[in-house]
This record gives structure tokens, sequence and C-alpha cells, in this order.
């Protein structure tokens, strides 16, 4: 597999102010089925998975189809690094192809298609008549299990880990089930620990050491470090973090007062909370947001244990921290409308939905993809552009912050933009 | 009509966990649920009760056993509940065994009776305080128990394997796509009106309703989705057993997968329970006041679909047909207006149940009593006879059932009292009624 090199915004095209990348109106009237469209990250190619004739597929990438054809296509995705991806099937045999080159391998089945967050990196899990596992980076485990059912793959996308059944279990038998049948397998390799459940997991930043969400016994849920239990236990756990550059861990518990931060099993914040879940640090490491419920039915953002003061009533997504930690921005919905709350100020215009935010690389700036009815709009430090899209892909500031990227698609036309910050202001 | 006498059964869920329960285990958990996870709410209902038995003849259970109290609303709660707060410290592990089998296997939490109680006491609510009771001892029927590991492990209730679920999905839309050239099922499509979500018999075991949806779908061009990922189960059995950890887990993958996905809505399958699980119990438990995202019934939805024309009806269905009202959808929900709408829109004979609306009798199958298994068929069965009567007064050839526990249930009771019948989801007219365009079709 070919591994490219993640490239540096810096080398994207943030001169030419419009290009037209494709014309997907021809698509759809050359094509019997185009499929949902997917934009790379730097808004250079956008693709398709399509059907050409009956039951055969292919991918179009700005209007380019692809060599290979498939009896069945899905989980087109582009990576972080800008490598096309998707998962094909020919002759009843699966296998994950890359820039119209799939893997040597392949398999009775493929999916779960993940990326390093950091690097290039894929794993997808598998099924072959031998049982299940995983495939990074094209490599299939020699290891298989009686199921998986989860795949993480480290920062580095160098190693992979999930949740694998260890023995079958014939139905209805709860008392096998007691024993503890689930492990997790890191690079192929079980931890030594078996459990009742072992959901979530999560690898430390440099890909060393695995964290994991498991059940000890029925009513008793903890955090496992590679397949070591805290000693403390729990009515309910969810999904740990580990501590940048470090072993810690972090986790959200269900404790006798409410929901608390744990950090290896220790008290963290000094609160509790109705809820408590979607735990991220800054960039630099220095400062913990999670999203937290103070009052039955009230959401919003702590950030390192101090609550912010406006709440939302329907529901508040995981935060999203300035490239210097400074601030920290998520999105929020209240009497069925959504925005995005910064620094504990929300704006003021709402929307049927809206996306992730992103930051600019100083951190002044906010920008964010957004819907009202069926159309689409970028949205910058909560005002409108007001300029309607039918399709648009997620805003992206240029290196120096003053330009932003537009992903748009105007009467069935796909173009490039880039936009002066200023105009969106 | 009537059948035997229920038996006695034995069930190694409640038999060989019976073994390992002490007063003194006992005693500890049943104070721990009181005193920390009950409040006013369970005080008031149980200060409130004047013991008058007006709930009797609201239960089928009471109905069909021949008004033995033992099987009354009331009853069911003065031998467990009353009996646990009276000597919560000296309760022995065989009364344990005697309080799932009650809270568990012969009551459906319908809440049919808090209709009938003078002062609205939520009682089903007060035999769900039991389950948690019985459940944190793993005192639930097998079988019960086995569909909450499922639930634990995949976050479905069958055991379904994340490659088999996508597998299904994707044999179902060559299916539709056998039919309706233009029919999809998208996965894990970003920005949709509306997620689909279904209950793990759909893939298991009645596959062609996924592959129904798909043609429905396409015929009213619905911009919808599907997840490839764990949270496309919507029911929770957990919710029923006691465990309510899993239960929160449960609702939380649902509901975040659509979160995940930036859908406008959820529509949920034809499941009553689910309908609660993740309209209200789930949500409650997680934190939520309401679902973080909008939730409708299929009922719902197809009435949406019908009203506004984006669905046509080219003939009427003609076979006579009556209709279970689900409970958590009706009573729970209040649609059962809009149920007897779409009957009228698709159907030509439709004769109404009696009682009918809020009114209607439980299935029997419900609140969990189903998946108890074949150990508790016989009782569930013999426990609804009121339901077998009605069902036969409507002589309807057809029962249309929009929830997967009484479409189960109700077959059960056709077959055990012979009644003659079929059942039918209402997704299942609709596929025989709506008005197919020529061009769409394969």
């Amino acid at each position: 597999m070919n591994l490219k090199a993640y490239p540096e915004k810096h080398s994207w095209d943030w001169e030419t102010s419009t290009k037209e990348i494709a014309n997907i109106s021809d698509w759809i009237s050359s094509f019997p089925e185009v499929q949902e469209i997917v934009i790379s990250p730097e808004g250079e190619r956008i693709a398709a998975i399509v059907m050409t004739e009956d039951d055969v597929f292919s991918v179009c990438v700005n209007g380019e189809l692809w060599t290979n054809t498939f009896e069945k296509a899905w989980s087109l995705k582009f990576s972080p690094n800008g490598s096309l991806f998707c998962i094909g099937m020919n002759d009843d045999e699966w296998t994950v192809i890359e820039e119209d080159k799939p893997w040597e391998d392949s398999f009775d089945y493929v999916w779960n298609m993940k990326f390093s967050p950091e690097s290039p990196g894929v794993g997808v899990n598998v099924r072959t008549s031998e049982g299940y596992g995983v495939a990074l980076n094209g490599n299939p485990w020699d290891s298989k299990f009686v199921q998986m059912r989860s795949l993480e793959v480290s920062p580095d996308g160098k190693r992979a880990a999930g949740t694998v059944q260890l023995t079958s279990l014939a139905e209805g038998d709860v008392f096998s089930f007691k024993k503890g049948l689930w492990g997790l397998a890191v690079d192929g390799e079980l931890w030594g620990t078996n459990f009742l459940n072992v959901w979530d997991c999560v690898f430390s930043t440099e890909g060393t050491k695995v964290a994991a969400e498991v059940r000890l016994v029925s009513g008793r849920q903890t955090i496992a470090v590679d397949g070591i239990p805290w000693d403390q236990e729990f009515k309910a756990v969810w999904r740990p973090i580990f501590v940048p550059d470090g072993h810690d861990v972090i986790a959200p518990c269900l404790t006798t007062d409410g929901w608390r931060l744990l950090v290896n099993g220790k008290s963290l914040w000094n609160k509790s909370f109705n809820q408590a879940w979607n735990t991220v640090f800054s960039p630099n490491g220095a400062k913990l947001a999670a999203v937290v419920s103070p009052e039955f039915g009230r959401w919003t953002i702590g950030v390192d244990g101090n609550v912010w003061k406006n709440s939302f009533g329907e529901v508040v997504l995981a935060p999203v921290f300035s490239p210097d930690g400074q601030r920290v921005a998520a999105v929020a919905k209240d009497s069925g409308k959504w925005t995005i709350i910064v620094n504990d100020v929300p704006w003021i215009e709402n929307f049927d939905m809206i996306w992730d935010p992103a930051f600019s690389p100083d951190g002044l700036h906010v920008a964010a993809k957004a819907a009202r009815g069926s159309d689409y709009f970028v949205v910058v430090d909560g005002k409108n552009s007001n300029q309607k899209f039918s399709k648009l892909g997620a805003p992206v500031f240029s290196p120096d912050g003053s330009r932003l990227l537009m992903k748009t698609v105007e009467a069935g036309r796909y173009f490039r933009k880039i936009v002066p910050l200023k105009n969106l202001l | 009509m009537g059948l035997p006498a229920i038996p006695i059964v034995s069930d190694p869920g409640l038999d060989e966990t019976v073994k390992g329960l002490t007063p003194e285990k006992i005693a500890k958990v049943v104070n721990r649920i009181i005193d920390s996870e009950t409040a006013a709410r369970f005080k008031v209902y149980m200060k409130t009760c004047v013991h008058c038995g007006l709930c009797s003849d609201a239960c089928h259970w009471f109905l069909s056993n021949d008004r033995d109290p033992r099987f009354s609303p009331v009853g069911k709660v003065k031998q467990t509940l009353w009996e646990i707060i009276k000597r919560k410290d000296s309760l022995d592990p065989a009364f344990l065994k005697e309080c799932s089998r009650i809270a568990h296997t012969e009551c459906n939490v319908c809440r049919r009776c808090s209709m009938y109680c003078p002062f609205g006491i939520d009682i089903a609510y007060l035999l769900m305080v039991v389950r948690r009771i019985c459940s944190e001892l793993e005192m639930v029927p097998q079988f019960l128990q086995d569909t909450v590991n499922s639930h634990s492990v995949t976050m479905n209730q069958m055991w379904v394997k994340q490659d088999e679920w996508i597998d299904t999905l994707q044999w179902q839309e060559e299916e539709a796509k056998g039919e309706i050239k233009t029919a999809r099922i998208p996965l894990d499509k970003e920005g949709a009106d509306v997620f689909y979500s279904v209950i793990a018999p759909e893939p298991k075991i009645l596959a062609q309703l996924i592959g129904n949806i798909a043609q429905i779908m396409a015929v009213a061009k619905v911009d919808w989705t599907m997840p490839s990922f764990d949270g496309w189960d919507n029911s929770n059995m957990a919710m029923y057993s006691g465990d309510f950890e899993t239960m929160g887990r449960v609702e939380r993958y649902h509901h975040e997968a659509a979160l995940k996905l930036k859908a406008r809505r959820i529509v949920m399958g034809e499941c009553g329970h689910a309908f609660r699980g993740a309209a209200y119990d789930g949500p409650k438990w997680l934190g939520w006041k309401q679902p973080p995202i909008p939730l409708i019934h299929a009922v719902d939805f197809y009435h949406e679909l019908i009203t506004t024309g984006r669905i046509k009806i080219a003939r009427k269905f003609k076979t006579p047909v009556t209709v279970q009202e689900p409970c958590n959808i009706v009573r729970g929900r209040g649609l059962g207006k809009k149920l007897r709408e779409i009957i009228a829109a698709t159907c030509e004979d439709f004769t109404p149940p009696y009682p009918d609306f809020e009114h209607n009798y439980c299935c029997g199958a419900g609140g969990g009593v189903i998946n108890c298994g074949p150990p508790w068929k016989t009782s569930r069965v013999k426990g609804n006879e009121v339901k077998a009567k009605q069902l036969a007064e409507t002589k309807a050839k057809i029962i249309i059932t929009p929830c997967h526990n009484c479409h189960s249930g109700i077959e059960d009771i056709i077959s055990g009292y012979k009644l003659g019948m079929h059942v039918k989801f209402f997704s299942e007219i609709l596929m025989e009624v709506m008005e197919i365009p020529d061009e769409l079709r394969a």
C-alpha cells in the first residue's frame, strides 16, 4: 500500500478564487445511479460510487471513472491525507480499494473502515473462513477470532485494536456469558483478561498503551488499561481518553453522587454531574473539556472543571478546541434549533442543522457548515454568508487564516472557492 | 375458549441463579434500590394506594385467569413490593424467584391499569422497581437475560454481527431494486432527512421488511439513511429486565448514531416498546428531557406520507381487518387516531376491536414478556384469553399490528386459540396498496 505523507495545507491552492471541478448533473445524466458524493480535504476532487450498467459499479472522480468495476461497492471516503478509498466486491470476495488499486488480499467481508487521526493509516474489520480480524494498511492480522465488533487505529496508523469474542456462545447460554467471553485484541494479540463486555477502546498518543470501557460482572463497570482494570468500580463508565503524551487515563464514571470525570480512578474535577461524556483535550494537552449536564435536561460544556453559564435544553455535541487551546466551541441545540456556542457565548442565528465548528489558525474565528431546509450555508462567527448551496463540504481556513476554502455544489456543478475571510465577516 | 391452568415451569435463569442468593445479598440490593434509586414518586404511589382493587378489571391477566386476585395489578404489587418493603432485611431467595416470575412474566407493564386506578398510580412503574431489584440480583428469566446480554455486546437484541447487518441491508437493497429501480438503502449518508432504525428481528428473520421500506422510501422519494455501525437497533429489552445501565448505553448508541450522521429526524420501524425506550425511558436515564433529535414512530411516518400525497393508494386492501393497538404508541403516545386514519386510507373493510384506542388490551407479549421465551409461552397465551375473545368478535381475517412484540404475541394468541386469523405489519398492507409509478418499476 502506498502511504502518502500528509499534504500540508500550505501546499494547497489558496490563490485561485473559483475552480469548477466537475459537473455533477452530467454524471446524473450519464449513469443510471449516482450515489452520495464525497469531497477531498483540499477540495480538488469530488467522487461518487456510480452504477455504470446493471449491477456494475465503479467510482467516478471529477468525471473520470476508475478502471476497476465491482458487483457491489460502498464506504467511499477520502482519508484525512486525501486518498480515496472504498470497499468493493467481485465474485463474493471483498477488499479495500485505494485510488483505484485494490489491496492484494481479499476477504469474505470487509467493513468498518477507519483512518488514523494524525497520520496515514487505514484499517478495516474483516471476516474470512478462519474467523474475524483486522487488516491494517493492507496487511491482515494472522490471528482470527470468533467475532470482532470494533476497530481503533493508533494515532501513528501502525497499530490497531478492537473488541473480540474469545469463544462461541450457544443461544440462551447466560451462564457461559457470565464467565466473560470478550476481550481486546491489539495487533492481533489478546489482552490477558476477559470481561463480560469490552466496549470502546483508545490508544495512547504514542500508541503503546490501550484503554477500554469494560464490564467486570453484572452491574460493575470500570476502565481497563492494557487489560488491567482500575481498582475502582462503577455502575457505568463512558469512553476513556489518555492524557496526551502520557499514560494517565481519564473517563466519565457513574459514582454514587452522579457522573464524575476520573483520572486513573481518582476524582479529577471536584464536581459531579447529571451526565458527562465526550471528553476532549486541547491540542497541547493543557486543557480538558467535556460535555456535561449540570442538571436534568440541561447541557453545556465544562472546561477544566469550570462549567459554562449558558446551557441548552436538547443536546450539546463534543467540544472542539482552537489550535492554541484557548477557545472552545461546540454544536448545541435548543427548542428544535441548532447553533454553535464559543467560549460560553452562543451564536444568535440558529439553523435546522449545523456541522462541527472549525477554528482559524489564530483561534479568533469559527466557521461551520449549516443548513436551513434543503439549503446549505457557510457561517463564520455566527454570521450567515447568505449564499445558498445545494450541497456543501466542510469549510477550511487557510494556514494564515485570511481565507476560507469553500466546497460548493451549485446548480449541479461542483466549485472549489477561495474566499477572503473579510468578505464573510 | 379457555386454556388449561398455568403450569409451573422451570427456567434456569431463575432456578439456578436463586441458588446463589442469600437474605444478606437480597437486603443489600433492596435497600440500595429503595433508598437510592426511588424517590418521591415511589413513596407517593406506595402511600396513596388504598388497596381498592379497581385496577383489577384493567388487567388482561386478571380477566383471563378467572379473575384470580393474584393476577390483578394490585395483587402483583401486594405479592412483591409490599412484602419487599415490609420485610426487606429478611427476604428469602425463593421469594425473589416469585418476584421475578410475577414482575417479569405476568405483567406486561402496559399501563392500562393506571387508567383504572382512581389515583392514576403508575402501577407498572412499581412492577418495574421489582424488576430492577431482581435484575440487580441477576434474577431474570433466561431468555430475557440472553436478549439483554446481546444488547450489552452488540447493541442489538438478537446477536446480529456487524457484517451480517450490513450484508443484509445490501441484500435487501438488491431485492428492492428488483421491484423499483430507484430503490436504495443509503448507508451512513450524512445530513439525510430520515435516519431509519429497526429492531434486530428485521435483519435476523424478517429481512423483507427492510426491503419493503426501501421500496416505500423510493416511491415517496424520501431522503433517508441507515447506519452501517452499531446504533441501528432501536429496541431495548434491558429497559424491561431492569438493567438500566445497559438500557442507557443502547439508547445512547441509537441517538448518537443519528447525531453522527446529522440526520434531521429518526423514524422508527413498527415497534412499540422500542419507541418507549427511545422516546422516554432511555433519554431520561441519559439526562435528555426528550430525544435530542426528533423521533417518530412508523405510524406517524406513514400517516405523513399518505396525507401529504407522497404515497398514493392505488387500491384498497379488501380482506376484513382489525387492529392491535400497541400500548406504547397508542396509550403511551396517542397515535391511535393516526393509526385509524392510515387504516381507513388503505383498507376497505375495517372492524374496530372493543375496547379500543387507549383502552385496548395489551397483546400480552410486550413489556419483555415474550422475550422470557418458550418456558413462559403457555402462561403468556393463557393470560390473554380476553384478547382472543376480543379479536374473534371482530370476525376480521387480518390483524394489523404495527409493533413487533404485538405481531409475535398476537400470532401466538391466534395459534393458541385457533382463531384462524393472520397478522400483518402496516407496511405489508401498504406494500400491497400503494401506487408505484410505471417509471419507477424495474
